[in-house]
């Protein structure tokens, strides 16, 4: 697959994103600068974590009118497939290619630590490769990482299966304690209803090597990898079966 | 001539605010108990010239909706004064 890794001014995990996808798995990386107007020939677009402006108004509000994101919130309006970590996740949710916001950690604190997530579904172009209710051992690091949407957002995400991981203990149990920032229903990462943006707070690309102490974050990009380079529809697609299909 | 404008973005009641939680506790520590509920937002302002009121108050409102604030979690409001262009 090619992919696309954004640099904007204040990003910070860019090259360990490209260094886990050339180095570790192989692929081609296209590396792509905020100013840059077109993503062409790519098949995946990462928006990764970092700072982009300082984190200057709110998180991901001046990056999310980069002139880079007008090409990206094209390539997903025709389907294809986008992946923001931390950072990335803020600047999509402030672009409205995923529903809800990030507002700051509950206890106010800078979250620098290993959390658990749970699989809440297993059919998408982003955990193909896990099972649902699988834990994934992934590490966080966000001061604004706490998920809000109001009432209505919640009940479609639960209804659309577009909460995708949960925050909760070793064992895969959603408690208070495990929930790191107080987000709304434990909420980790959630996709939008067509099922090729996908947004989370921990790092997968900070999690692919022993060396770091684990790889469950290569489960994220093999999914990917897996789905193919085809434009992604779950929502076409009925729920019982395998949703993607890649060459 | 122009526009003084004063924007005040603030968090949706509802919306959980922990830095006013915070300032909250505090100020109970200080010796305050009469707070109530604090809510942090935000201030800006904005010089605005050669436009119109209408169109800044238009345009104004467009700048909130778009940027300034963000209507998932933030109300606004804003004041529009006249002022020196400079």
């Amino acid at each position: 697959m090619r992919w696309g890794v954004i640099t904007f001014p204040g990003s910070n995990d860019d090259a360990q994103t490209a260094y886990v996808l050339e180095r570790l798995l192989g692929e081609t990386v296209v590396r792509l600068w905020h100013k840059d107007a077109s993503v062409d020939g790519l098949d995946c677009i990462v928006l990764p974590g970092g700072f982009s402006y300082g984190d200057y108004l709110r998180c991901g509000a001046v990056a999310r009118f980069s002139p880079i994101m007008l090409a990206v919130e094209r390539f997903a309006r025709e389907g294809g497939i986008v992946l923001g970590i931390c950072n990335g996740f803020q600047i999509l949710c402030e672009a409205g290619l995923l529903p809800g916001a990030l507002i700051r950690n509950r206890e106010l604190d800078f979250l620098c630590r290993r959390v658990h997530v749970r699989v809440e579904d297993a059919d998408t172009a982003f955990t193909n490769r896990c099972r649902r209710g699988d834990v994934l051992d992934l590490p966080v690091k966000h001061g604004e990482g706490c998920y809000v949407a109001d009432e209505a957002t919640l009940r479609s995400l639960e209804a659309g299966r577009q909460i995708v991981l949960r925050y909760t203990d070793a064992e895969g149990r959603v408690t208070p304690e495990a929930n790191p920032n107080g987000s709304l229903g434990a909420i980790a990462g959630v996709r939008n209803a067509r099922g090729n943006v996908f947004g989370l707070m921990p790092h997968p690309e900070h999690a692919c090597e022993w060396l770091v102490g684990g790889e469950d974050g290569r489960k994220i990009f093999l999914s990917v990898i897996a789905s193919g380079s085809g434009v992604v529809d779950v929502s076409a697609a009925p729920t019982s079966s395998k949703v993607l299909s890649g060459p | 001539m122009g526009w003084l404008a004063r924007v005040y973005v603030t968090p949706k009641t509802g919306v959980l605010d922990p830095q006013g939680k915070a300032v909250q506790h505090s100020l109970h520590a200080l010796g305050y108990p009469e707070v109530g509920d604090v809510r942090i937002g935000k201030y800006l302002e904005l010089r605005l010239v050669d436009v119109s009121r209408e169109s800044a108050e238009a345009r104004l409102r467009e700048m909130c909706e778009r940027l300034l604030a963000n209507r998932v979690i933030e109300d606004y409001r804003f004041e529009i004064d006249a002022a020196d262009a400079s």
